[in-house]
């Protein structure tokens, strides 16, 4: 649909007629072939026409469905006037990290779900989530930082333990008050799971080093290879080292197992440990690089969830033949966003939903070749009102793989805690910090997403290191 | 960069001995740690022992077996030139205490470069200690003066006879057994050399620790990919080892993991060396 005049131009009534402006993608046949992006981004027209979809509510739904309540009505209506400069720093204002929200947020059920415009039967809602990833793309192409004058400095210093989403707004937030902020990362990059777990196809990773470049500009110091509990412990970072405050946002990388027979064979991994070899060690390129992956021509991946999606979807490109997602439950419980199924099968993933993996069967020399899964019918509901699958008699299933991927969430990883004095953990090994702040039971120690919340999600994760860096402040204040 | 400020080569050049300085990491190093490190850009995460740890001089010393591309890779780093990454210390040092009798220290190969500093630490920690080290032949024996220094007893066996008993160590470990009561051994080594003497030790009963080498990519716990079962239970390698009870270790198991990128390492190495030649 075209218009004769400029966007911002248009009466109320010719922008209501507006359809929903497609987000251009690569054809699924090329794509399958590479690690480049998925999602093209808009162009400005696009951008505006999209962006004039919005309503402008009075008192806005979408607003209160983002958990860091960026004004978003605000931040499209300068679209539409072609101020994207004012647009950038409205959504600035709430979140650190826009090109990666944009691109990775569960928007349809956060923002978009609630939007009044999708509220009409057969009308799509806003698409916030990417015209937030428009405006940063936008800025990061114009070099654009978010960089604002900083005040003298206060002589504070706080250690931030961690360089994933958590991590990193609390660095941006605190140094932009004044304080010198180190981050200490164990791995030899920064950047966390948006480094190594989310794959190149849907979250380049130019975007994340963007981010963490603005964030020296800020005069924030990247500390590489430090594992905090090894290398230098926490006691030792507040005593020894002088800082004033610590966050620790150390994330929730212990790998769950399934703990069926035949999990050590040669073949079956962590989605842990495939994607960090794909993505952080950029194993594709082998042997132009060292590290080497199995490609793996026949894969099962266990799980439903997002990793799983980023499993399956790396084994494609990675040239398997066929892709098997086995989930014990149905398509509908899947916790993965539906955008990412919708990816995935586009690019050829077969699903097999109500199948349980119950063994994986090896050849004489330890090499995986299939997985026996037990075939499951939905039962009665639990406690929560989700019905649980449960065995069909004694059904099989057999699925041929060379290559498995268990994907079945993660835990907080014990290392740090583990020699931490002070630090409370809850029952299933997070961290006890407080909802508010994210003060923990340790003097002068706060932290924030996954390890305190379990796996969660990069928005929940960065609003939780906001909070922290306001409390940080407070707190540095009355010292 | 983590600077090399020494490096030597032994048994004609199969095996590097390289000084990194790394005060942080020497700081904190204990016997039995390791760490991962990486030669530049391109390369992938290798795990280390730290042989000799200098708290003064701020470094640490690597000793390793040039078996593949990284190693190689590894060799050729001169002095003055260094690592991209180094990251440590690793793994849970061993548990050091004076023993009720005496502790055999038996390895071979480029292992004595992981057994050195536990022996050492056993020694100090007042214990009677017996080592048996073993290699090929006479020139694949290293750290023999570092290792005699430290060991109450000490016996050589090479498997062609070029130097001390001809034969293997586990035949001497046998000979001591009958003549002592032994509080513990500690057998680092090849797999199937930690494998016959875990099988030996069980039958007389004396607890003995070996060190797992299971490919590792994080070191901290994050990928599983360092997983091996120790009485029928699965354990990360780089934070709940290296060291286990070797009379509960699946060796087998241990041994088919460890073959899981043979072609894939095979095809880089030759590579790498098509490029050098
Ligand atoms: C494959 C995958 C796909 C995902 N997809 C999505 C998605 O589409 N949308 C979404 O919202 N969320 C997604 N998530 C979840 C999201 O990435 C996480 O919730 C988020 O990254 C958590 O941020 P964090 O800062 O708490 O920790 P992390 O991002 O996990 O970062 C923690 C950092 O701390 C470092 N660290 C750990 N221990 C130490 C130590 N002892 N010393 C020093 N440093 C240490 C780690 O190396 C890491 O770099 C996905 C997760 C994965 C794994
Ligand atoms: C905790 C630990 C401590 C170690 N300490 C020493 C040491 O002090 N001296 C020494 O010579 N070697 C040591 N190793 C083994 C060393 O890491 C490997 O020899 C090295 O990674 C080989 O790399 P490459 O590319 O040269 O050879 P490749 O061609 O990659 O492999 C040769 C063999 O090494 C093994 N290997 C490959 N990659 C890894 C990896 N990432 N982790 C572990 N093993 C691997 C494989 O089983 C393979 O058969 C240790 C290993 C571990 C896990
Ligand atoms: S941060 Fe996430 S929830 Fe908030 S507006 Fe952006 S896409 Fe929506
Ligand atoms: S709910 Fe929808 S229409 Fe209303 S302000 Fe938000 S985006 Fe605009
Ligand atoms: S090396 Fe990754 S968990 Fe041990």
């Amino acid at each position: 649909m075209e218009f004769e005049k400029e966007v911002k131009y248009l009466t109320k009534k010719e922008r209501r007629k507006i359809p929903l402006q497609h987000m251009p993608e690569m054809a699924p046949e090329i794509r399958k072939d590479c690690f480049d992006e998925v999602t093209l981004g808009y162009s400005l027209h696009e951008a505006q026409m999209e962006a004039a979809r919005c309503i402008q509510c009075k008192d806005p739904a979408c607003v209160a469905g983002c958990p860091v309540g960026i004004n978003i009505p605000k931040f499209l209506e300068e679209i539409v006037e072609g101020d994207l400069d004012s647009s950038i720093d409205t959504v600035w204002d709430k979140t650190a990290l826009p090109a990666v929200c944009g691109r990775v947020c569960p928007q349809e059920i956060q923002c978009e779900i609630v939007c009044v415009v999708g509220k009409k039967k057969g009308v799509e809602p806003v698409a916030i989530g990417n015209l937030e990833m428009f405006i940063a793309d936008w800025a990061r192409a114009s070099g654009i930082k978010n960089n604002p004058a900083i005040p003298p400095s206060t002589g504070k210093k706080i250690a931030v333990v961690g360089s994933g989403p958590a991590g990193i707004t609390v660095a941006g937030d605190l140094a932009k008050k004044g304080h010198k902020v180190t981050i200490y990362e164990a791995l030899h990059r920064a950047g966390g799971v948006l480094l190594y777990g989310i794959p190149e196809f849907r979250l380049a990773k130019d975007i994340v080093d963007y981010e963490l470049d603005a964030l020296r500009d800020l005069g924030v110091e990247i500390k590489c290879n430090q594992v905090i509990g090894r290398t230098i412990d926490i006691d030792e970072l507040l005593e020894e080292y002088g800082y004033d405050a610590v966050f620790v946002g150390v994330g929730a990388g212990l790998p769950n197992f399934l703990n069926i027979p035949g999990e050590d064979l040669n073949g079956v991994f962590s989605a842990n440990e495939y994607l960090t070899r794909a993505n952080l060690m950029k194993a594709f390129d082998f042997p132009n690089v060292d590290t080497p992956i199995i490609a793996g021509r026949k894969v099962a991946i266990l799980g439903a969830g997002n990793v799983a999606m980023d499993a399956a979807r790396t084994a494609v490109r990675l040239g398997a033949k066929s892709v098997n997602i086995v989930y014990r439950r149905t398509r509908a419980q899947s916790p993965s966003r539906h955008i990412e199924i919708h990816h995935a099968e586009e690019e050829g993933v077969n699903f097999h939903f109500l199948r349980s993996p119950i063994e994986f069967i090896g050849d004489a020399s330890g090499r995986l070749v299939g997985v026996s899964c037990q075939v499951m019918e939905l039962g009665e509901p639990d406690e929560g009102g989700r019905q649980r699958p449960i065995p069909v008699g004694d059904e099989h299933q057999y699925i041929d793989c060379d290559l498995a991927i268990i994907a079945i969430g993660t835990s907080a990883n014990p290392l740090l805690t583990n020699v931490t004095e002070g630090l409370e953990l809850n029952r299933w090994g997070n961290i006890q910090a407080d909802p508010k702040t994210g003060k923990t039971t340790k003097d002068k120690v706060w932290a924030g997403g996954d390890i305190t919340l379990g796996q969660a999600t990069v928005i929940l994760a960065m609003g939780m290191g906001r909070d922290a860096a306001t409390s940080i402040d407070e707190y540095l204040k009355t010292k | 960069m983590y600077e090399v400020v020494a490096r030597e080569e032994m048994a004609d050049g199969e095996i590097v001995s390289n000084e990194i300085l790394a005060p942080q990491i020497a700081k904190k190093a204990k016997p039995g740690q390791f760490v991962i490190m990486i030669a530049n850009e391109r390369g992938e995460r290798v795990p280390l022992t730290m042989a000799k740890v200098d708290k003064e001089k701020g470094t640490i010393t690597v000793i390793y077996m040039v078996v593949g591309k990284s190693t190689r890779l590894f060799s050729s780093i001169k002095v003055g030139e260094g690592f991209r990454d180094v990251v440590g210390p690793l793994g849970s040092p061993t548990h050091i205490e004076k023993k009720d009798g005496t502790v055999i220290c038996i390895g071979g190969g480029t292992a004595l470069a992981v057994l050195h500093p536990i022996t050492k630490a056993y020694f100090e920690a007042g214990n009677r200690v017996i080592t048996i080290v073993g290699a090929r032949t006479a020139k694949h024996l290293i750290l023999e003066d570092e290792m005699r220094a430290v060991s109450t007893e000490f016996h050589i066996c090479t498997d062609d006879g070029s130097k001390g008993y001809h034969g293997f160590g586990t035949d001497v470990m046998e000979q001591v057994i009958a003549k002592e009561k032994i509080a513990e051994v500690v057998a680092i080594g090849p797999v199937p050399m930690m494998k016959y003497t875990s099988s030996l030790t069980k039958k007389h009963g004396i607890p003995t620790v070996v060190s797992l080498n299971p490919i590792m990519i994080d070191g901290t716990g994050m990928c599983g990919g360092c997983r091996v079962t120790i009485d029928g239970k699965t354990k990360f390698a780089c934070v709940d080892g290296p060291e286990f009870d070797g009379h509960q270790v699946d060796f087998d198991g241990l041994i088919r993991r460890l073959q899981a990128y043979n072609l894939e390492e095979r095809c880089s190495d030759n590579e790498y060396c098509k490029l050098n030649d």
